[in-house]
């Protein structure tokens, strides 16, 4: 293993859990109003969620380059007025990830939310507690072995994400490389011992995000 | 119910006595037959071939091929790409009937592992340098030295250590000692078309592709073209594993042909060979800086 290749499984590493965190206020804010509300228009959001779970990933990654290019909506007030690229840079790479596995966070968590009693949260009202207090303390530890499992799952979906990150940020070496990324770069080049050492690796990660994701999951056992 | 089975074993027995003008089967295939006669495709074998070739050469051979098919029938297929990947799909057995690719390089590796006909190899094409920019860019690129400075933050090159494209951009910026300072700079892509589309996205400030590459696009300008190319040298064989190598022999004598190399020139490549070079075929690197 060269250093060249820790780089790469640090980068995937911390960008995969980077991206997730990102997205985990915003999934459950979304799973919570999916799970608690009716709306005007609730069918078209939960669709458009479900998007990029169901889309072509490069499909994805096509409308992304395009947002976050320097000449699109938000890229290009980005550039212009923060000096700030996304694309090609690992900030492109955090956004690929964190759009691929929002809708799988979304709806693990909008699933647990969905079996909490409400009865619980009505007797916290009743009690005096006010939102927030109920869904710090009620809501959430009761859906908390649901969000984990999303959480879980969204981590790993963004540690194995290719199609977007490879149209919005490249395969920069030392830049916006990942894993899967270089596993591909690397077949392509004829490295093949590179390839399965990396590939080794990909299994070692995946192996412990899911088995870690377990143990969490049996510790939270009711 | 019963009529309709009396019918019906009327029918079975009738079948063996109908004339053969009505034996439906043999009619079409008789009309089948004549009609591929007027197309002038002739019925025993019109040959399928594919040739994977670098990306820069996609319109020159579709045009190619076009002609070719019109004049012979034979249909080429192609796998436009990175030479470099082309050649490693070729090498995991890819079925492929000729090879293009952009450099001697990659067919020399392929030789060295008996991959090609040798005696049907040919170098006919050759290809130069500019560094291009958005068309609606500002920047100002007097000299290649201007890629070093501080307006570049990124330059796009197919990938400088496998595709060959990347590699002469690398060979030349070496050369003039420039590496050191771009390769910082460098966002390397697939292939010299996605460094193309890179500069056409506005997503880096400049790039470097073949004058070839530049003139088939409208989004682009060419900032500076590059008199001192390294040099570039595209390379073209029958594969040993082609599964129609009479054909393939017949298409790649058709391209090293003059009908192709007037179309080649057209596109811009150079016919090696011949005086002077060609012109590009859409006059969009006109302006270009001095």
């Amino acid at each position: 293993m060269t250093a060249e290749e820790w780089q790469i499984v640090w980068f995937t590493a911390w960008v995969s859990a980077l991206s997730t965190l990102v997205i985990v206020p915003f999934g459950l804010g979304v799973a919570w109003l999916l799970a608690r509300h009716d709306w005007f228009g609730k069918s078209v959001v939960e669709t458009a969620i479900t998007l990029p779970l169901v889309m072509p990933p490069v499909a994805t990654g096509l409308i992304l380059l395009k947002m976050f290019g320097r000449r699109g909506a938000i890229g290009g007030f980005l550039h212009d007025s923060l000096g700030l690229d996304i694309v090609f840079t690992w900030r492109g790479v955090l956004i690929s990830l964190g759009v691929m596995s929002f809708p799988l966070l979304v709806r693990s968590a909008r699933v647990a939310f969905e079996q909490v009693n409400q009865r619980f949260e009505q007797i916290a009202r009743t009690l005096g507690a006010g939102n927030w207090r109920v869904f710090l303390t009620i809501t959430l530890p009761l859906a908390f072995r649901g969000i984990m499992a999303g959480v879980m799952l969204a981590f790993a979906r963004a540690l194995g994400e290719f199609g977007a990150t490879i149209m919005v940020a490249g395969n920069i070496p030392g830049r916006t490389s990942t894993l899967s990324l270089s596993i591909f770069q690397s077949v392509q080049l004829g490295q093949d011992a590179h390839a399965y050492r990396l590939l080794g690796i990909s299994v070692a990660l995946a192996f412990i995000a899911v088995w870690g994701s377990e143990c969490l999951l049996r510790r939270a056992k009711p | 119910m019963q009529n309709q089975t009396h019918r019906k074993a009327e029918r079975n027995q009738l079948d063996g006595l109908r004339p053969p003008a009505c034996d439906l089967p043999r009619l079409l295939a008789g009309v089948g037959f004549a009609i591929s006669l007027l197309s002038g495709v002739s019925p025993s074998h019109a040959a399928d071939l594919t040739v994977f070739a670098a990306a820069s050469l996609t319109e020159s051979l579709r045009t190619i091929a076009a002609q070719y098919q019109r004049e012979t029938g034979d249909k080429p297929a192609f796998n436009f790409g990175a030479s470099s990947f082309l050649a490693r799909q070729i090498e995991a057995g890819a079925p492929a009937d000729i090879f293009f690719s952009a450099d001697e390089d990659k067919m020399d590796a392929l030789d060295r592992k008996g991959l090609i006909l040798k005696e049907t190899r040919t170098s006919r094409l050759s290809n130069s340098l500019v560094i291009v920019i958005a068309s609606d860019s500002l920047l100002v690129i007097h000299s290649p030295k201007d890629l070093a400075g501080s307006e570049v933050k990124r330059v796009a090159l197919a990938d400088p250590k496998t595709v060959p494209a990347g590699i002469y951009s690398r060979v030349y910026l070496e050369k003039h000692k420039l590496w050191p300072l771009v390769e910082p700079k460098v966002v390397p892509t697939d292939n010299v078309r996605a460094a193309l589309a890179a500069v056409e996205s506005g997503n880096v400030e400049a790039g470097m592709v073949y004058k070839t590459d530049a003139a088939i696009s409208k989004k682009i300008k060419v900032a500076y073209e590059i008199e001192d190319n390294p040099d570039i040298s595209y390379s073209m064989a029958v594969l040993k594993d082609s599964r129609e190598p009479a054909a393939a022999r017949k298409f790649l004598d058709y391209l090293n042909s003059e009908a192709a190399g007037k179309v080649f020139e057209h596109y811009g490549f150079i016919v090696k060979g011949k005086p002077g070079g060609g012109s590009p075929a859409s006059g969009h690197s006109g302006g270009s800086a001095r």
